[in-house]
């Protein structure tokens, strides 16, 4: 069709995307994608590379596990019962990021800030438990300087600790953009980032759950 | 206040790393005086420093590239002037020193050389193949160079401020924890390593987001440019590798500033577990590293044989073979570590079989000049010096890929042969194939091709005379790293490669030349048609350089090679093909500082937490944070470019081609 030395050009004979329907071959044909589009699929590649930190972290869990070098063991450690609280309170807040989601989606302010600050209060929340675990074994002398184990485990959990620390920082940026800003579409697509990152926070921390604190319990001659 | 820092950290009873820091230094100010004095510095920083354009930020990735390859050829130039002055005699550098040459060397070569260059060209050239205005996230883009800046600054900064690791490009623990390495060199580098790695991470999800999703109308993934699918490949193995480079440093940084006992001696600490982890970033790494080169390769291969590349089909599906199995062969970096011939021989034929896509390639390319009108320029010299190079260095790759051999020659100067054999020949000589292929898109103007060609075969010959020695004393059992030796049959071997480097010296002074002699003759070096290799791919249907739109209307794709195949229809029509469009407003992205800012506050940050300046750490970090907020708070984030400035820019692009149609020969 078109030309060369040459600029390339829309015929007018096609249609609205500039492709004769003949010409569309294989897939991924048809232009540039939208604005929306482009925004989260980055940020999906970008949570699929924090998970893949997090594996690393997994990883090292995984295989110093049993260094204890005579300190105490994941299973004299874990309380499930606070474990349990803070999973409450983290998928709850998960519930409540999906409000959030509902009332942008209505361009309503007022339940967009609420279910913002519920969020947030409820990240919180799981903040303060977890910095209570982790210096009550301080306290009792596993800290994460006493051994392989600890500090892997340490490290593990304070790094979703982090990242959820992080989250509340851009959660209070995000709710003042709201407010400041009104729904506009750029801010809309940074919210949607954020929610996807609030929720891939959640499922980190079901592995953490499962993986650490769970596996973790049982009774040392049930493991491998 | 000032932490560990004191004024003992200036290396004053070191002459050589004293002359060396305070010669940088003088240069640095002395350009910053030039360009304050000639009133550059508004032009820079509203042309440059906070341009969010794809093809300024891919040049300024390579100009970094470039200053560094200098800065880590001199000390490759340093450790084979002291091996080859070493021979039962101390030579002119004194252990501790050595030791930090040879650590910056690679560090600087892989992270601040061989990585910018490779991005900076998948920058340039990636969204102007795909037809496209920018990369998904233009701004992030700046982000990621200035952090990459930011840790090149670091490292050099060691120069003057303290010291450099002396634990090797990868510091393996124990050596590189607190208690062996006490000093700054290992913190200096994890900071660095962090900061730039982190610029490097959000690269690659910026180019793979953009070649997913952002291509021109009918640009079908089998209709992409090879170095697109390679530039794809590439950044996959960055997301996926990167953030395990990540997470280690951050272990190896919690062991050494908090205690932890991740690669300890005591505490149940896994020294192995570091090389296990290091490796399954670093063995990706050559990858991301070489993918983007075998692209360069296949651009050029065909351009100037005047055909279309062999075999599309095969060569994606290689590319995208050896981005797989670049992730399940790491262990062989440490078959002696001991975990068994069972798992050795996995790896081991896991390497192998990195060959067979690897092979694939070297025919496509062959079958590609078979039968073609090769035209032999410098770009199509560094493409055959590589095929000749990358063959041999894949040989001994082979060959170390057995558990068997490795055991012998792990370690050993044998393996510093082969890697350089393939790192030189296949990215090395890669990024200069790309860099004088796209040179005139970029500039406007073609580089000098006498002293390019003399160039090459300064760097090919060299190349071989530095690293066939290398072969032979590892053979014979030399060992990497040796600040002396008492061998007398090695030493004939080291002069030898001594020369060697000296005429790869040569090479890097005739490009330097080439480049000044080039912009010297600029105005009669012009490239008007925007197309001064008879190019195939979208990017030689704009000007040269493109405007910052890169296409007044996006090109519809309706071919495997979209400009060749519409090119030859105007040749047989003899006039231009396209009746003139209609030209409508553009909105590009403003220009933003948050890139510098981020890096400066990345730079005060990574310096004070190296030198335990724990306010400042907290200052810098709120500063970055204030930088996100103000960058989030913009409200104007794009202007308009009328269509009036649109159509002008285009006509002449127009004109200049439907001249230069008229000029040619009838075919």
């Amino acid at each position: 069709m078109s030309s060369p030395a040459l600029r390339l050009s829309v015929d007018p004979a096609l249609g609205p995307a500039g492709i004769a329907p003949g010409h569309v071959t294989g897939h991924g044909a048809g232009g540039p994608a939208p604005k929306r589009i482009i925004v989260g699929y980055g940020f999906w590649i970008f949570l699929l590379s924090d998970v893949i930190m997090f594996s690393a972290f997994f990883a090292a869990y995984a295989v110093l596990f049993k260094n204890t070098a005579g300190g105490p063991s994941a299973h004299e450690l874990f309380d499930l019962h606070s474990t349990a609280v803070e999973t409450a309170v983290l998928l709850a807040s998960t519930f409540t990021c999906g409000m959030a989601s509902l009332a942008v989606g209505h361009r309503n302010q007022k339940w967009t800030q609420i279910a913002l600050l519920v969020t947030g209060l409820l990240g919180f929340v799981f903040i303060v438990l977890e910095i209570r675990e982790f210096s009550s074994f301080v306290a009792r002398g596993a800290g994460p300087s006493r051994s392989a184990f600890l500090s892997s485990f340490f490290t593990l959990v304070g790094c979703h600790g982090i990242h959820v620390s992080v989250a509340l920082l851009w959660l209070g940026t995000m709710m003042a953009q709201f407010y400041a800003k009104g729904f506009r579409q750029d801010i809309r697509h940074r919210f949607l980032c954020f929610s996807l990152f609030w929720h891939a926070l959640d499922i980190i921390w079901v592995a953490i759950f499962n993986l650490v604190y769970l596996v973790g319990s049982l009774p040392p001659e049930l493991l491998p | 206040m000032l932490g560990k820092l004191s004024w003992q950290a200036v290396p004053f009873d070191q002459p050589i790393a004293l002359a060396a820091g305070a010669f940088v230094v003088l240069v640095i100010v002395g350009a910053l005086v030039w360009v304050a004095a000639k009133g550059y510095i508004p032009y820079l920083w509203r042309e440059w420093i906070t341009s969010v354009d794809h093809k300024r930020i891919g040049i300024m990735y390579c100009l970094l590239a470039a200053v560094m390859l200098v800065r880590g050829f001199i000390d490759a130039l340093m450790m084979r002037s002291q091996q080859a002055l070493a021979f039962h005699a101390a030579g002119y550098l004194p252990p501790e020193h050595y030791n930090q040459i040879f650590s910056a060397h690679g560090t600087i070569m892989i992270f601040f050389m061989a990585m910018p260059f490779v991005i900076g060209l998948m920058n340039f050239a990636m969204p102007l193949q795909l037809g496209v205005r920018d990369v998904a996230f233009p701004t992030l883009n700046s982000v990621s160079f200035w952090l990459t800046a930011a840790g090149a600054l670091l490292v050099n900064l060691s120069l003057v401020v303290g010291e450099f690791a002396r634990t090797g490009w990868l510091p393996y623990p124990p050596l590189s924890e607190l208690t062996y390495s006490p000093g700054v060199g290992v913190d200096y580098y994890l900071w660095a390593i962090q900061i730039s790695g982190v610029g490097t991470l959000m690269t690659g999800i910026n180019m793979v987001t953009t070649v997913l999703k952002i291509r021109a109308p009918g640009m079908s993934y089998m209709r992409m440019p090879i170095f697109c699918w390679t530039t794809l490949a590439s950044n996959l193995v960055i997301v996926a590798a990167f953030p395990i480079l990540t997470a280690t440093l951050a272990m190896l940084l919690l062991d050494r500033y908090v205690g932890f006992h991740f690669f300890t001696n005591e505490a149940g600490g896994n020294a192995m577990m570091f090389q296990n982890l290091i490796w399954a970033w670093g063995h990706p790494e050559v990858y991301i590293l070489v993918l983007p080169a075998f692209g360069v390769f296949s651009e050029v291969v065909s351009t100037f044989s005047g055909k279309p590349l062999f075999d599309r089909r095969s060569m994606i599906v290689a590319t995208l073979g050896i981005c797989i199995l670049s992730l399940c062969v790491w262990l062989h970096h440490f078959f002696t570590m001991g975990a068994g011939g069972d798992v050795n021989a996995v790896f081991g034929i896991a390497s192998m079989i990195i060959a067979v896509p690897t092979g694939v390639k070297i025919y496509n390319w062959l079958f590609t000049m078979y039968g073609g009108r090769v035209r032999f320029s410098s770009a199509m010299l560094w493409s055959i010096g590589f095929m000749v190079t990358f063959v041999i260095g894949g040989m001994t790759g082979v060959l170390l890929a057995s558990p068997v051999a490795d055991f012998v020659l792990h370690n050993s100067l044998f393996l510093v042969a082969h890697f350089h054999n393939v790192i030189i020949g296949g990215v090395v000589f890669g990024v200069f194939a790309g860099y004088t292929y796209w040179f005139p898109k970029a500039f406007g103007f073609v580089l000098d091709e006498r002293l390019g060609k003399a160039a090459f075969w300064c760097w090919f010959v060299g190349f071989y005379v530095t690293f066939v020695p290398l072969y032979v004393v590892g053979l014979e059992g030399m060992t990497r790293r040796m600040q002396r030796f008492d061998r007398p049959e090695w030493y004939p071997w080291m002069l030898v490669a001594e020369v060697g480097v000296l005429t790869i010296l040569c090479g890097i002074v005739l490009q330097i030349a080439q480049l000044w002699v080039s912009i010297r003759q600029r105005a009669k070096r012009r490239d008007l048609t925007g197309d001064p290799w008879d190019g195939r791919s979208l990017e030689w249907s704009t000007t040269s350089p493109p405007p910052v739109f890169n296409f007044a209307v996006l090109p519809v794709v309706t071919s495997d090679e979209p400009y060749w195949s519409i090119k030859q229809e105007a040749r047989a029509r003899r006039h231009l093909v396209t009746a003139e469009p209609d030209y409508a407003p553009i909105e590009m992205p403003r220009n933003s500082p948050t890139g510098f800012v981020t890096a400066f506050f990345a730079v005060v940050t990574g310096f004070s937490l190296i030198w335990h300046i724990w306010w400042l750490v907290i200052l810098g970090l709120i500063g970055a944070y204030v930088t996100f907020v103000a960058f989030a708070w913009r409200d104007h984030t794009e202007f308009e470019i009328p269509a009036e400035e649109v159509a002008r820019i285009d006509r002449a692009n127009r004109a200049a081609r439907a001249a230069a149609l008229a000029g040619e020969p009838v075919r």
